[in-house]
């Protein structure tokens, strides 16, 4: 076999298409609102059109006379149901301000779509109809939405707190380095940027159903939630019903991209009222709803510095942030921002860093993680910066780049915040990546372009970036006062007839574990992937698990899974040595058998192993029936993706319109599984990133109203705004677990909304414009243009 | 209104849209629901042959249609139709939430057009919205399954997907 060829089909490395597709395809897929559940009554909350405003009563008695209605509830007629409010796991200080937060508001509403009162019905549709017959009194409160306005504290979000401010996290190891940077540098830069509220849009929207089961007291809840594990100990604490008798179920989710890594209201409430009214209860958000009420992205203000000597060399990198939490703290929302914290300086050496953050509280939805979290804004504000840099020291934004890179042979690298790089090789991204653009004719044809006048400009925008993800060794997690662990569980089982179970604590929804698992599985057991099955989004059956986000999955589960797999094996032969009477270290396995070492007649196949284990007539003494393994995996260390991607932008002068006409991605995520689904990730992950620089945002206006709450303004773009990709990858393994794979799930979001800017400014910046807020539409792109051209007149 | 080949007859509320018809009473559930304004195509389906989101059409509209949903493209065996094959061979789903309408939407596209370029793929899926695949994967299978001429492949008999499964005691008490 030459180096160069394939991988035989279905092994670790080939391009298997996936075993989950054809139920998908044919609309066998069960999504949550797709499962019939005889009797259950609907949920529909009636949710707050003010921004800010204190409740002074609700009345539901018109309500409970409305057709099909069996009960309605106030916030304040549920206060009995709750244990405790609404969970925030990361108080990332420990003088982090966090308001009660509860299912439903009971004096104040915090932002529309803050849910005020629910009713419960025969059908969805007359639930909703009583939603009219409620009436609420509201005392409108002056709303808080620029986020510098909220950190004046002229009017406060929530009373009690005294303040707007939930916290100030500062990273700064060694702060008069960073001064003495400055002092002594020859060239600095010095940006503010918008990082403009997304809103996740996954197309499923989020649902919920929660059965009460006829026998032993057992609550199941479906829900369409990225986290079923997290959930079930959460679900469990704010009811008050024991953890051991709730049992979450993620069926079919329609994609999540960090939205539905929460504990939500509705869950919670449809759970509540499920052991209040003793029936299924289900809940199905509208799209409205799922742009209001749930989280939305990024939403931060940025201020970063560079110091650099005369050759453009970074000294320092210094960084404010200030970042908009929404109105309430969610699962996660004061951490997102650390999550980039530690990454503000990209991929360049930096010998000096500080990095610090004032979150404050807004009357708008809360924000948490999106696809990303955290990096994606760290990489947007390093990457425009080094461009501009480069405009400064007046060399080629490459040029810039490979100047700062930190260097191939110092990996694992310790970086000045305190992180390990574990493994990287930008400049061999960098090149390739420029080679496959074709970097050196486009640079001439904007030269040609330039000196001729035209007005259709070229931009050409770089993108080299580093993020952390796997999360996560939870020591680290730890010292972030993260309220839980990172590590991963995994059991694989060889059944009698010799198919093999595999349970994972991952939870998919879109990224194909059941393909990767399986392959994974039988790559190492010599069997096929499609005699592997893969269990997973059940905590009945996987009762741990840390669920799926921060591309964490492969390196944390995905090892979690190949290490029992290895587990197994090592029974097996220890069984199969037995049975052959050699030794152990005499067998050797391969092609799905166990042979003795130079007498291949001796050997015994996995598939009767699995049999005479599950017999247990003849085992070696002190030896379990059954071939099972189960591994909790932590991992010591992040791992660190990277890669560095090219955009390239005609923008037109007159219009503002800009257009994306070609796109080249390198990406190094280690070794990859399957190159198929690791295309994929990237591939949509661009999408995104390229949404948020060109054309989405959660539009509020000054009294907190969401302007963009449908899909008809807010623009998720279509196929006909978005090019055919150029994609490719290096390879770095990663040395911090066995396969040396790293992540792919966010880095093309992290990678593509800086290259896309920098080819917006890049474009312009004959035209004077040297910097845009997102999205560039053709409006705000006219409007830099005529302000650049008064600029100068 | 007969869907994927078989004949139905309900009395239904004027209000009840043919999304909330497929899904509620017949206990077809591949057709999802996306959003409240037409704008992302998950519900697509054939009306007389021509691709329409069902989230805007009453149930009454479609009265003595001839509906296909997702579940009506496969043959009677289960053998998928040439455009699910092309999405399954290049990797063109992810979630699979946006997948029935989007290939629906490709087979009313093919039938009109049986050798689009790339950009008469963008611009005629520009209706249906995917969140995950940026759209790379699924341009490239609509590509391939034009060039394996499934523009004119038959729809799957009309048997495979007329029975509910799971949804046959769904009518009413699914939602």
């Amino acid at each position: 076999m030459s180096a160069t060829q394939a991988p035989a089909a279905g092994t670790v490395g080939s391009r298997l298409t996936r075993l989950e597709d054809p139920a998908l395809l044919t609309g066998e897929g069960r999504y949550v609102d797709d499962l019939a559940v005889p009797g259950a009554l609907h949920l529909a909350v009636l949710r707050s059109p003010y921004a800010h405003a204190r409740i002074r009563s609700v009345d539901t008695s018109a309500a409970l006379s409305q057709p099909g209605v069996v009960a309605a509830f106030s916030g304040a007629d549920l206060q009995q149901e709750w244990a405790s409010p609404m969970p925030c796991a990361w108080p990332v200080t420990p003088d982090m301000k966090n308001p009660p937060h509860y299912p439903l508001a009971v004096d104040t509403a915090c932002y529309v779509g803050d849910g005020v009162a629910a009713v419960v019905a025969e059908t969805a549709e007359q639930a909703q109809d009583a939603l009219a017959s409620i009436t609420v009194d509201y005392e409108e409160l002056p709303a808080v939405v620029d986020l510098e306005d909220a950190a004046s504290d002229r009017v406060l979000v929530h009373e009690s707190l005294g303040t707007n401010t939930s916290y100030v996290w500062e990273l700064n190891p060694d702060p008069e380095a960073v001064e003495r940077a400055f002092a002594g540098a020859a060239h600095t830069v010095s940006e503010r940027y918008v990082q403009q509220r997304l809103i996740p849009s996954a197309m499923e929207t989020r649902g919920v159903c929660v059965v009460p089961q006829p026998y032993g007291g057992e609550y199941t809840l479906y829900s369409a939630t990225q986290i079923p594990h997290i959930l079930k100990i959460m679900a469990g604490l704010t009811t008050g019903i024991p953890e051991s008798k709730v049992r979450v179920v993620a069926p079919e989710v329609g994609g999540g991209f960090g939205s539905k890594l929460n504990v939500y209201a509705e869950e919670l409430l449809c759970l509540a009222l499920a052991r209040r009214l003793r029936r299924p209860v289900r809940w199905r958000e509208e799209r409205t709803e799922n742009a209001q009420a749930t989280i939305q992205g990024r939403g931060q203000v940025q201020r970063i510095e560079l110091a650099a000597d005369s050759e453009g060399k970074l000294m320092a990198v210094r960084v404010k942030l200030l970042a908009d939490m929404g109105a309430y703290l969610q699962l996660v929302t004061p951490g997102i921002p650390l999550l980039g914290g530690f990454l503000y300086h990209g991929v360049y050496h930096t010998p000096a860093y500080s990095f610090s953050c004032q979150s404050v509280f807004t009357t708008k939805t809360p924000t948490d993680a999106y696809r990303g979290a955290g990096r994606p804004e760290a990489t947007y504000a390093i990457e425009r910066a080094m461009d501009a840099l480069a405009r400064k020291v007046g060399v080629d934004p490459a040029e810039i780049r490979r100047r700062n890179f930190i260097p191939t042979e110092s990996f694992p690298y310790g970086s000045t915040p305190g992180l390990v790089f574990d493994s990287g090789n930008y400049p061999a991204a960098l090149d390739k990546a420029l080679q496959l653009v074709g970097y050196e004719e486009l640079r001439a044809e904007q030269a040609r372009r330039r000196s001729a006048g035209e007005t259709k400009h070229l931009g050409i925008g770089i993108s080299s970036y580093v993020e952390m993800c796997g999360l996560a060794p939870s020591r680290v997690l730890a010292s972030l006062n993260y309220s839980a662990g990172g590590w991963e569980a995994a059991t694989v089982r060889i059944l009698p007839t010799s198919k093999v179970q595999v349970v994972t604590g991952t939870s998919p929804h879109g990224q194909g574990h059941v393909t990767s698992w399986s392959m994974i599985v039988a790559d190492k057991l010599g069997i096929s992937p499609e005699d592997v099955e893969v269990i997973h989004g059940d905590t009945a059956s996987s009762p741990h698990g840390m669920d799926t986000y921060g591309s964490r999955s492969l390196s944390v589960g995905g090892t979690a899974v190949y290490l029992a797999t290895e587990r197994v094996l090592d029974k097996a032969k220890r069984i199969a040595a037995h049975q052959l009477e050699a030794a152990e270290e005499d067998l050797e396995f391969s092609g799905g058998a166990f042979s003795v070492r130079g007498s291949p007649e001796r050997s015994m196949p996995l598939a009767t192993v699995a049999f005479e284990a599950f017999t247990a007539h003849n085992l070696p003494e002190g030896t379990e029936p059954t071939l099972e393994a189960s591994v909790t995996w932590d991992p010591p260390n992040f791992t660190f993706p990277f890669g560095t991607h090219v955009a390239v932008v005609e923008v037109e002068e007159e219009t503002g319109r800009i257009e994306l006409v070609k796109y080249v991605a390198v990406d190094d995520c280690g070794n990859q599984v399957n190159p198929l689904l690791v295309e994929g990730q990237v591939h949509g992950g661009i999408a995104q990133g390229v949404a948020q620089a060109l054309w989405e945002e959660a539009v509020y206006d000054k009294d907190g109203n969401l302007l963009s709450a449908t899909l008809a303004d807010y623009l998720v773009p279509a196929a006909s705004e978005l090019p055919s990709y150029v994609t490719d990858s290096t390879v770095t393994p990663s040395p911090t677990n066995p396969m040396g794979v790293k992540g792919v799930g966010e880095a093309g979001t992290i990678a593509s909304t800086p290259a896309v800017m920098n080819a917006v400014v890049d474009a312009l910046s004959p035209l004077g414009v040297t910097d845009l807020d997102m999205p560039a539409s053709p409006m705000r792109v006219w409007e830099a243009i005529s302000r650049a051209r008064q600029g100068r007149n | 209104m007969t869907v994927n080949g078989k004949t139905y007859e309900h009395e239904v509320e004027p209000r009840l849209l043919l999304v909330y018809y497929l899904r509620e009473v017949l206990g077809l559930t591949g057709t999802n629901v996306g959003c409240d304004t037409t704008s992302c195509g998950a519900c697509t389906v054939l009306l007389n042959g021509e691709s329409v989101k069902s989230c805007t059409v009453l149930a009454v509209q479609a009265d003595g249609a001839d509906i296909t949903t997702i579940e009506g493209l496969a043959g009677p065996d289960g053998k998928l139709h040439p455009i699910q094959e092309a999405f399954r061979e290049h990797h063109a789903l992810q979630c699979g939430y946006c997948t029935p309408g989007m290939v629906m939407a490709v087979t009313s596209l093919l039938r009109e057009n049986p050798h689009p370029s790339e950009d008469q793929v963008r611009f005629g899926l520009e209706g249906n919205l995917c969140r995950c695949t940026g759209y790379h994967n699924i341009v490239k299978a609509v590509l391939a399954a034009a060039a394996a001429g499934a523009g004119s492949a038959p729809i799957g008999a009309g048997t495979a997907g007329a029975v509910p499964t799971g949804g046959a005691v769904a009518g009413g008490g699914a939602r």
